[in-house]
């Protein structure tokens, strides 16, 4: 297999408080390909956004990265200044998140603003931006392209908007894409289209996606292989089919339990008791033990193995049987 | 099975219209925004109807003049055969009020952080001076949480339990009805679960008749007895879950189903809906999904189809056969 374009290896991220330093992304490993979506689920608080500002050099301080390496096409990324993270945001990795309007100026026409990134970071000029500006609009389906160039973000609807984020996100022809909840603030209809959207372009352009969301509806969807984390761990990681049909770590299959789409039918869904531990109350060994149904001693006294990159699924000590998956 | 609540051609417009000055200025018309337009359904008593749709499609707005936060435009709305807009007897008004309850999506919107839990748990039935010794007690203990809890604020609680809260309060008056909207959307899927169990519990337990609301269309599929989807502020279609999931009759809900995620769909590759809501201000005249409606014909653009009983569903489409027929077509390939 070829080099991946993402490699994350034992990423630590800490926050140095008054009470403790916490750990919100505590020695993650995965790799993304060319042309795979790798997805990253979890419930809110996680630690999935966190690792993904990590990738792009953009943790608000004072969480910082404290271990482990970040490779982009076999570059480290995680030690660069400040100014070459600028330089490679723009170019080498593009970024969409839930609010549309996080990534867009809204003092600035959309052209202008794609046209601003293109010449930034091609070798083009000025006619060739703005021709390739709407091309990418026409691309991303945004209806007659060539005369909505010249529109604010204001005048277009939250979906349209996330389109022309998108185009934002890929006219600089970057490797990587980290979209962080691209359609949570979306309806059904509109989610549905920009999923198609990103599937199509990476597998189009070859583009590594990193795709964030607590849906496992549009994990199963839309990814190739998922990460899935817990209080700040990889709990379990593998291929889609595997993760949502035969999950290892009993979070995973208590979370398949709990989503209504998975047990559709059953008058009662399995519910997994109590809540995600906060990061500064972590209980001791396995982060998932107080609400396992599988815990033993040596859950309450040790972190479950850690995952790497290429091998190990399940970051637990007793992880499920296939034979036990009741959904 | 006799209906609790009974809706009839219900309407609610918003005037959405700029200030007059601005209006005479730009010699602007007057904007109306048709909210819900000629909405009808019946609740049995102990059943769960659920309301689904996009946002916009107004949802809350039904919700709102059910429980009587809004008034109608146009139509009614009876509980129990008291229509609370028209009804002039206090005492029957009061007692429909207090069978009343709503659920709202925001569970750290909807209750006071300067209160105990004790006293947001006891208040509709202190104001309308009722016994409340030990009832918030133990109604914490029947939605899962502690009876110490009582003396406790909000803000020590976490998301899944606010909405306990939310819902021990709703049960302090033992209402018959619980207009719940969007009530866990705000919650991650393990808690979710947890509440959705809860209130299925609940339900059983008290007798309780639930209208649902929600745009997820899975949640609904789980707790509904029966599905209404709404099209801008329209009843499109209604049917059993069964009925809606496995053969959606109206256009509309088809394009719906399909482009909800599948657990199943690895790799699907989903025709994307095409285009987006149109305007609430403007609707498209006749059928309102006639610009996206795969099946539309000049017909659809003169005349709003009324609903109609199609093969066990109440279908809002003037070609709902032919709508049918193609779905069936679309599974067998
Ligand atoms: N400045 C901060 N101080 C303390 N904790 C923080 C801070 N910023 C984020 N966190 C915590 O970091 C964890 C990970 O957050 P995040 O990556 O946003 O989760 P997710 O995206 O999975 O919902 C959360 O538990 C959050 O509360
Ligand atoms: N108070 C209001 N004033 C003006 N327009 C409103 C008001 N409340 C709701 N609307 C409009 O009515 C429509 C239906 O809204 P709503 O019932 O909230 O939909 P839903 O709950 O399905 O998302 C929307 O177009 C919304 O903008
Ligand atoms: S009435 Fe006509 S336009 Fe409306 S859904 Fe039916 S076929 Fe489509
Ligand atoms: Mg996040
Ligand atoms: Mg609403």
């Amino acid at each position: 297999m070829s080099e991946p374009v993402l490699s994350v290896r034992n990423l630590v991220v800490e926050i140095p408080t008054r009470t403790g330093v916490l750990r919100p992304v505590d020695k993650v490993s995965y790799d993304i390909s060319a042309g795979e979506i790798l997805g990253v689920v979890g419930e809110s608080g996680a630690g999935k956004s966190m690792t993904g500002n990590a990738v792009i050099g953009l943790l608000d301080p004072p969480a910082r990265i404290s271990g482990g390496e970040i490779l982009l096409k076999g570059q480290r990324i995680d030690n660069l200044g400040r100014e070459d993270l600028r330089k490679l945001r723009g170019k080498e990795i593009g970024m969409v998140f839930q609010d549309p309007l996080t990534s867009l100026n809204p003092l600035l026409r959309i052209g202008d603003q794609l046209t601003e990134t293109m010449l930034a970071h091609l070798d083009i000029t000025q006619d060739e931006a703005r021709g390739r500006a709407i091309a990418a609009l026409d691309e991303v389906g945004i209806p007659a392209a060539a005369s909505r160039i010249d529109s604010y973000p204001h005048e277009f609807s939250g979906g349209m908007r996330q389109r022309v984020v998108i185009a934002l996100a890929l006219c600089a022809e970057p490797s990587l894409i980290i979209a962080d909840e691209p359609t949570t603030a979306l309806d059904v209809s509109v989610q549905a289209q920009i999923i198609a959207l990103l599937k199509r372009l990476c597998r189009d352009r070859g583009t590594a996606v990193m795709l964030v969301t607590h849906d496992m509806g549009v994990i199963a969807e839309a990814c190739d292989r998922v990460a899935v984390m817990y209080a700040g761990r990889l709990a379990e990681l593998g291929t889609v089919r595997d993760v949502v049909q035969r999950p290892r770590h009993p979070y995973t299959d208590g979370l398949m339990g709990s989503t209504p789409l998975a047990s559709r039918g059953q008058r009662r869904l399995r519910q997994i008791p109590g809540s995600m531990p906060r990061l500064g109350k972590l209980p001791d060994g396995c982060a998932f033990h107080p609400r396992c149904p599988k815990a033993e001693a040596r859950c309450r006294a040790e972190p479950g193995p850690t995952l790497e990159a290429d091998h190990g699924r399940a970051a637990c000590w007793f992880p499920v049987e296939a034979a036990e998956v009741v959904s | 099975m006799k209906a609790l609540v009974s809706v009839r051609n219900l309407t609610r417009i918003f005037d959405v219209s700029k200030p007059w000055l601005n209006r005479m200025i730009e010699r602007k018309p007057k904007a109306m925004l048709t909210a819900v337009s000629d909405v009808s359904f019946d609740i049995p008593e102990r059943e769960v109807y659920a309301l689904v749709g996009e946002s916009g499609s107004g949802k809350s707005t039904i919700g709102k003049m059910v429980v009587g936060l809004l008034t109608p435009s146009e139509g009614t709305v009876e509980i129990a055969g008291v229509d609370l807009a028209r009804e002039t007897d206090a005492d029957k008004i009061e007692t429909v009020r207090s069978d009343i309850q709503m659920i709202f999506q925001d569970p750290f919107a909807s209750l006071n952080p300067r209160w105990k839990v004790r006293d947001i748990i006891a208040e509709p039935v202190a104001a309308r001076g009722g016994d409340t010794a030990g009832l918030s007690e133990k109604l914490l203990e029947q939605v899962g949480l502690a009876a110490e809890d009582a003396g406790k604020f909000p803000h020590e609680f976490s998301g899944g339990q606010r909405q306990r809260i939310c819902i021990a309060r709703a049960l302090a008056s033992e209402p018959k009805l619980i207009v719940c909207d969007e009530p866990t959307s705000a919650l991650d899927v393990s808690v979710q679960a947890q509440v959705l169990n809860l209130m299925s519990d609940l339900k059983d337990e008290f007798g309780l008749t639930y209208l649902f609301i929600s745009h997820d269309l899975t949640v609904v599929r789980h707790m509904a007895d029966k599905i209404g989807v709404l099209y801008l502020g329209r009843l499109v279609e209604e049917a059993d879950p069964t009925t809606l999931f496995e053969r959606p009759a109206h256009p509309y809900s088809q394009m719906l189903l399909a482009a909800a995620p599948k657990m199943d769909g690895f790799g699907r590759e989903v025709v994307p809906p095409k285009g987006e809501i149109p305007d609430p201000i403007n609707p498209p005249p006749g059928c309102a999904f006639n610009p996206r409606c795969p099946l539309a014909i000049p017909l659809c653009r003169q005349e709003r189809p009324e609903l109609r009983d199609v093969d066990g569903a109440r279908v809002a489409c003037h070609r709902a056969e032919e709508a049918l027929a193609r779905g069936r077509d679309a599974n067998d390939a």
